[in-house]
């Protein structure tokens, strides 16, 4: 095991490495008085802990929600990989390329987060297989624009739902809370132009969500909209200052993993 | 030896004035915000317990997270400000559609601005003086312009300030903000331009949006504001 080698690999991802450990000396110094007192088969574990002080959470956890993330990405990546090919986008309209943008942001997330778990040292998941009719409840996805349009709504809102749910899981690597926040907002914005695709084609929506209001889907996808509706932040009444929708739209609310889990699992054969 | 002299540009340069600077508050002072980062970086090479001076006439922002939530705060309230001006006076040919969606933004920018401020308690900055005075409120150019300067630096504010953020229940405020933030900067976008919610010049090729540190954004955000800020004790990592 070279000790050197293994922190100059995570240099190359935190360049933040030496703030959190005080400097590459104080690194080694620190692992070289544990490894003095212990047997050399623990020191794995004495680097785990290393770790452990440097990030406050095992890297094991970041890579967690980094695979976690990979999934929402894979299934949004393909979902508009197949919308863009399928022909259900109408040609020769603005929409084309509204929904090719999203495809590639889409597939450059995939791609950056599987880059990103590898030189943590991680396995990235596999890919799952899809099923975007979600067992037949849109069964006409692909050939009905309009339900091709509400899955990408509902895909939209739940992953700027879904990375918001996690990013305090992240706060201890800044390297990869930034990146995360940084592919939320870019979800966010994806979540407000197929809101206002939508209100174009007749929904009655905007492109911020307004209480737990699905937009006309319905049922189907209300678990994805659920607790939207709060108007209380941090113990404060919003809507002492603002109206109860504008209260409710002015703060998008997180989904637990095991909400989101829930919610794409008809998705996922 | 002179200390003056040593300041003096080999061709002066009258606009900079250094030779006059009597010391680093002045040129603080004088540079205010507008000034670079590296002015404050400057500032920032003390001691952390050692909070910096502010220079006379400057709010500062404070340290730690609170010091970001000001950050955040001052963000909201300029923005407010701003719609609450469009709402006021709307820009010729706005139509019943931007009336509603403009009304709506500033409604989620006054919640932003007063949760803040009710948040932050005692430790909130006073409320800022602006200057819109490169605003043409009349029209619907200068307004969609400077209202997608506004959201795309409140994401890229946000984006970048998480990483300074020390609890996490704040990390999670900051993130219910900013993707309505980001909601608002892909409509005004596709306002201006539609299709261009998120284009090229705000994500990259590995599909993340912007990203900046405080000290860039109060620069950026300084031309509309009469007040001066001092971000000198914030944190920096």
């Amino acid at each position: 095991m070279n000790l050197a080698n293994i922190i100059s690999s995570i240099e190359k991802i935190d360049p933040e490495l030496h703030d959190r450990l005080d400097s590459r000396r104080g690194a080694m110094q620190q692992f070289a008085k544990i490894g003095g007192k212990i047997a050399m088969a623990a020191i794995p574990f004495a680097l785990g802990s290393m770790f452990k002080t440097a990030y406050g959470q095992s890297t094991g956890d970041v890579s967690s929600v980094l695979n976690y993330a990979l999934t929402l990405e894979y299934l949004e990546a393909e979902f508009y990989t197949k919308g863009a090919a399928s022909g259900v986008v109408p040609a020769g309209t603005p929409a084309v390329g509204a929904i090719n943008t999203i495809r590639d942001h889409e597939n450059a997330h995939v791609a950056f987060l599987k880059t990103t778990l590898n030189s943590l040292g991680a396995t990235p998941v596999s890919k799952p297989t899809f099923d975007f009719t979600a067992g037949g409840t849109f069964a006409n996805v692909f050939t009905n624009y309009d339900t091709f349009l509400a899955v990408a709504q509902t895909f939209e809102d739940t992953g700027v739902r879904a990375y918001k749910g996690r990013a305090g899981d992240l706060i201890s690597n800044h390297a990869v809370l930034t990146a995360a926040l940084q592919i939320h907002s870019v979800e966010a914005r994806h979540a407000s132009h197929i809101r206002q695709m939508r209100k174009a084609r007749g929904a009655n929506i905007k492109p911020w969500i307004t209480g737990n209001d699905t937009g006309g889907i319905g049922s189907a996808v209300q678990a994805s909209y659920n607790g939207e509706e709060l108007t209380t932040q941090a113990g404060i009444n919003i809507q002492n200052f603002v109206n109860a929708n504008a209260a409710s739209e002015s703060f998008d609310e997180p989904l637990t993993a095991n909400q989101v889990l829930a919610i794409v699992k008809p998705f996922i054969v | 030896m002179d200390n003056k002299n040593t300041l003096l540009p080999a061709h002066g340069n009258n606009s900079l004035s250094l030779p006059e600077m009597p010391g680093r508050r002045r040129f603080l002072s004088y540079l205010g915000l507008a000034a670079t980062s590296a002015t404050v970086i400057a500032a920032c090479r003390k001691d952390k317990d050692d909070k910096n001076t502010v220079p006379p006439g400057s709010i500062d922002l404070g340290a730690g997270d609170m010091g970001i939530l000001n950050c955040a705060y001052a963000l909201e309230q300029l923005e407010a400000a701003f719609y609450t001006q469009v709402i006021s006076s709307p820009f010729s040919g706005m139509t019943a559609n931007e009336q509603l969606l403009l009304t709506d933004i500033r409604d989620h920018e006054i919640a932003h601005r007063e949760f803040f401020k009710a948040a932050l308690g005692t430790m909130a900055i006073k409320s800022l003086e602006v200057n819109f005075s490169s605003v043409n409120f009349g029209s619907r150019d200068s307004v969609l312009a400077t209202a997608k300067a506004f959201e795309d630096l409140g994401v890229s504010a946000y984006n970048g300030a998480g990483q300074l953020i020390k609890n996490s229940s704040y990390l999670l405020l900051a993130g219910k903000i900013v993707s309505v933030e980001a909601r608002h900067a892909a409509l005004i976008r596709d306002l201006i331009s539609n299709g261009s919610f998120a284009d090229n010049t705000v994500v990259n090729l590995n599909g993340l949006d912007l990203s900046s540190k405080p000290t860039d954004v109060l620069a950026t955000a300084s031309v509309f504001l009469k007040s001066k800020l001092y971000a000198g004790n914030l944190p920096t990592s």
